[in-house]
């Protein structure tokens, strides 16, 4: 290739924009990404709003209130109606009222409002997976920069944990760590985690996707590590943590930037599985996936009550998964950036 | 070549022993609690407690520990369900592996031709709304929850379309055995299939799209086209050919990590009583020998198929065969 | 005439705007003669040989001009009609020989795939053509070669095997894109003299694209000398070296490397570097970089017609 690369080459920048600033122009004028990333803030602001919605409709999210009675439109309508099918010994939750003052979602089978539950679900749902993200990243950032940069034995003993780990089914992963955490919690020396702590799932869900980081990181501080301006710091005899901190890491930002919505929307579908199998947020606290659970058993009857968190991930996730890629392209036109198997 | 395989063989025990020892820790020395009371489940009387001690040598050192615990799974297989008790774990675990292996195998022919079809529609009309599209509706089959899509399945299927022509043959949820019932075995599997495959379509038709476009640049299809051959001939012969090679890799990995486990959540929603299905049952009743089983068996077979993939793959390149 | 090129541009449009890689080439490659394009890189010299190949798949490039082979005008031709041609009449070589075969396939198939896609002929015989044009081009064992993959080879066989390949349906017109460059010195003598041997035994003609002087010296009848996306200076070899008429020219032949005898460490370089195609001066693209220029050099010297001529104010007074 010679005289083809040409329109590709390197165009001198304007004066005053950096390559931040060209990126964060890129990103602006992506409209798909930017409507994605509006309707994700959208979301996480409605979670936020969850306890004003409960005070507004009058409702406790995690109170059962099988007896209550509801009057819609001046009519006494019971929140659990008597099940008129079978032996009618069941009871069957309100279903939808599709008005937002009360149960526009309808009740669970302990007759809570679901919309009520979501909101507050849904925040445990955004909080678990940023928290676990901004895990994984500390810890596969650590993890690849001390194997890419010191080599030797550090990369040795480093790369093969991150071997066992990569090979490891997530899924089981994650269930032999909680379960082994959900009925006494965690001790390590003086940090005690309580069992139903939201910090388990946070846990669990940042060391089973490691490898998913420290692996490309690694990669590009090997390939950092040989490049000349590292050599040349070396050679001058600059020592390794100044050039960890001012050359490498600066150059891997990029990536890690990249990998945070990506990583996000990962978590947050991982979050909802943990859930739905029991092994993630505990009762009474509530998440998307648990909701979906609790919906699992009242499927046929109130269909909403599993459909409406499903949904609320479905778009979630590929919000996330849409700005991600449209922050990948803007940072790295050149898309070399991949999260582990991705 | 031989010594690139050996040197594959060496890694995988590498690695089979590394995720041994790490549940051997994960299950016996998590801080906590003590972990035969783990073992013996809940309620278990003080004399179930001192025995499972025993005879898992809680009393002795970690190593030796370790050493009783694979004995108990690998060799003697004589590890015993406390919840169910007396239910020998390891026969379970290997009566579930056919049903993991029927799900998973339908779901990944499907997903394989529809991926390429779809990798290969987008990139051929990249950047064109049909490209766009197809990136679209991939993207969405990536951002739902597997078992959410399976309680949407059923809902439609067995409850509210039920009656009308497009869903009255869907039998009730369950598993039939291939052997016994072909007819059966294909229908009741059919939904949980396709609910599988979709996550996997649309992560394979972006792949594959990504690779295309990228084999499209390299200097050898400019030689194909300097050659004078057509498009779909570059496209079908030049470009996928190369890139089923990354294709193949990541099919293995996820082949593997989905009869290895990953396929629990569809198993749950379809109750099919394969091995994640197993796994869920004992992990609702705590029974840890049974999942320490489960977890134990489907790690391994994700570390012998990945290293068989990487085997078919130094057979599939010629550039690896001889380096 | 093979091929006559009339006002050839070629545009992209890029982020910062269209910029103009060809700018108004013009030239004539007469049948059976070797016509060697000589400049740096970012010249035009590629590019404007794969607009005339249609090689050019970029969807921002616009191509403008005319570019006929035998009288059949290029440009516009329907995508079928030049795959027709492309690899049959005409056909191309590339730089770099470690990139342009397909890693997958054996030597041999890639050629056999070449001669079914423009003869109807069998596999087998397919096959054995192969196998003579490998000998033809001197494959030490031809038949043993047919079952090898590109990277069983190495870069100087590897460019045997594309050229080869390129020759197997006896092409009028053969392109080749500094097919040595990227090759060791001893291993660039023997490629040029199949080149050479080639043209003598089929009348094939040939476009030779390079940057290095010392090769059209020793190949081309004729010479073109290409400065950002325009020529510059053109005439048969005899004329060019004897008297080069441009400065640019002239900067060129002092970097010329001996091919015999030790090489010297550094060429003396060209002060300067070219211009990049968004801010092209003015006036004449070598001007910046030029050791005579004068006050006439902020107009834009044309090309005279003719087989002989420079785009330069002073050639006049080059001429001696």
């Amino acid at each position: 290739m010679s005289d083809t690369t040409l329109s590709t080459a390197p165009v001198p920048a304007r004066k005053g924009r950096g390559p931040w600033a060209r990126a964060a122009r890129r990103l602006w004028q992506n409209r798909s990404a930017m409507v994605a990333l509006g309707i994700f803030l959208l979301i996480v602001a409605a979670c936020l709003a969850a306890p004003l919605y409960a005070r507004w409709a009058g409702v406790d999210p995690f109170q059962s209130t099988l007896d209550a009675v509801l009057k819609i439109d001046g009519v006494d309508v019971p929140v659990m109606e008597q099940s008129t099918e079978g032996l009618g010994l069941g009871y069957t939750p309100l279903g939808p009222t599709w008005n937002l003052k009360h149960y526009f979602l309808g009740a669970d089978n302990q007759g809570r409002d679901v919309l009520a539950r979501m909101l507050y679900g849904g925040l445990n749902s955004l909080w678990i997976s940023a928290a676990a993200t901004v895990l994984t990243l500390i810890l596969g950032t650590a993890m690849g920069l001390a194997a890419g940069f010191f080599g030797g034995l550090t990369d040795t003993v480093l790369s093969r944990i991150l071997d066992v780990l990569w090979a490891f089914p997530i899924y089981l992963l994650a269930i032999s760590l909680s379960i082994v955490t959900l009925s006494e919690g965690l001790k390590i020396g003086p940090f005690v985690i309580e069992s139903g702590s939201l910090w388990l799932p946070v846990i669990i869900i940042g060391i089973v996707y490691i490898p998913y980081v420290a692996r490309p990181i690694r990669g590009q501080v090997l390939a950092l590590r040989q490049s000349e301006f590292v050599l040349a710091a070396i050679n001058l005899g600059v020592p390794g943590g100044r050039i960890l901190w001012r050359d490498i890491l600066p150059n891997v930002a990029t990536t890690l930037i990249v990998f945070v919505p990506l990583m996000m929307a990962l978590n947050m579908l991982t979050e909802s599985a943990l859930s739905f199998l029991s092994i993630g947020v505990q009762p009474p606290d509530a998440s998307w996936g648990t909701i979906i659970q609790d919906g699992q058993a009242l499927l046929y009857t109130r269909p909403w009550v599993a459909l409406a968190p499903g949904l609320a991930i479905a778009v979630s996730v590929m919000a996330l998964n849409v700005f991600g890629d449209g922050l990948r392209d803007a940072l790295d036109p050149r898309s070399k950036i991949r999260l582990g198997r991705d | 070549m031989i010594y690139a395989i050996l040197r594959r063989l060496g890694q995988m025990l590498f690695v089979m022993f590394g995720i041994s020892v790490l549940v051997f820790l994960i299950f016996f020395a998590t801080p906590g609690a003590d972990p035969a009371a783990r073992i013996a489940g809940r309620n278990a009387s003080p004399e179930v407690l001192e025995a499972v001690r025993h005879s898992f040598g809680f009393d002795r050192p970690l190593p030796v520990q370790y050493v009783l615990m694979m004995k108990k799974i690998f060799i003697t297989g004589d590890l015993t369900s406390f919840v169910n008790r007396g239910w020998k774990v390891v026969p379970a675990v290997l009566d579930a592996i056919p049903v993991t292996l029927s799900l998973v195998t339908g779901a990944a022919i499907l997903w394989v031709v529809l991926s390429i079809f779809i990798g290969l529609v987008a990139a051929a009309w990249r950047d064109t709304w049909i490209d766009r599209g197809l990136m679209a509706l991939g993207l969405l089959g990536i951002s739902m929850p597997v078992y959410w899509l399976g309680e949407v399945m059923n809902l439609l299927s067995q409850s509210r379309y039920h009656d009308t022509w497009l869903f009255s043959w869907v039998p009730p949820l369950g598993y039939k055995a291939l052997s016994e019932d072909p007819k059966g075995w294909f229908l009741t599997l059919v939904i949980p299939w396709v609910t599988l495959a979709i996550l996997y379509i649309g992560i394979y038709g972006r792949v594959l799209r990504a690779a295309l476009i990228e084999a499209m640049q390299e200097d050898y299809i400019r030689t194909a086209r300097a050659k004078g051959l057509s498009e779909s001939r570059i496209l079908l012969r030049h470009a996928l050919r190369t890139s089923l090679i990354a294709f193949v890799t990541l099919f293995g990995l996820d082949f593997g990590a989905l009869v290895g486990g990953s396929a629990l959540l569809t198993e749950v929603v379809f109750g099919l009583q394969g091995i994640g299905k197993l796994t869920y049952d004992a992990l609702q009743s705590l029974d840890l020998p049974m999942i320490m089983a489960t977890v134990m068996y489907a790690s391994m077979f994700v570390v012998i198929a990945n290293a068989i993939v990487d085997m078919v793959y130094i057979l599939l390149d010629p550039r690896v065969k001889t380096a | 005439m093979i091929l006559s090129v009339r006002d050839l541009t070629v545009t992209f449009r890029t982020e910062e705007g269209p910029v103009r890689a060809i700018d108004g080439v013009s030239f004539d490659v007469a049948e059976g003669e070797i016509l060697g394009v000589v400049g740096e890189s970012g010249s035009g010299k590629t590019v404007s040989l794969l607009a005339v190949m249609g090689l050019i798949t970029d969807p921002n490039a616009i191509i403008g001009g005319s570019i006929r082979y035998r009288g059949t005008e290029l440009v516009g031709l329907p995508a079928r009609a030049l795959r027709k041609l492309r690899g049959a009449e005409i056909a191309m070589i590339f730089q770099d020989p470690m990139t342009a075969l397909t890693p997958v396939y054996t030597i041999g198939w890639q050629i056999a795939e070449q001669i079914r896609a423009h003869q109807k002929i069998s596999a087998r015989a397919a096959m054995d053509r192969a196998e003579e044009l490998l000998a033809e081009v001197n494959f030490p064992n031809p038949r043993e070669a047919l079952s090898r993959y590109p990277h069983q080879l190495s870069g100087g066989m590897r460019q045997r095997a594309v050229i080869a390949m390129a020759l197997s349906c006896n092409p009028a017109l053969l392109v080749a894109d500094e097919p040595t460059t990227a090759l060791d010195v001893t291993v660039q003598a023997g490629i040029l003299d199949l080149v050479r041997r080639l043209r003598d035994r089929h009348g094939s003609a040939v476009v030779f694209i390079t940057h290095d002087m010392g090769v059209v010296s020793e190949l081309a009848d004729r010479v073109m000398v290409m400065y950002a996306g325009r020529i510059v200076e053109k005439g048969a070899r005899s004329e060019l070296f004897g008297d080069p008429l441009h400065p640019y020219t002239r900067a060129l032949m002092g970097s010329i490397p001996p091919l015999t005898g030790e090489r010297p460490r550094r060429l003396p370089a060209i002060p300067g570097s070219p211009p990049s195609l968004l801010r092209l001066p003015q006036g004449c693209s070598f001007a910046p970089r030029c050791p005579v220029r004068f006050e006439a050099c902020e107009a834009r010297p044309a090309l005279p017609a003719g087989a002989r001529a420079a785009a330069c104010f002073r050639v006049e007074e080059f001429q001696s």
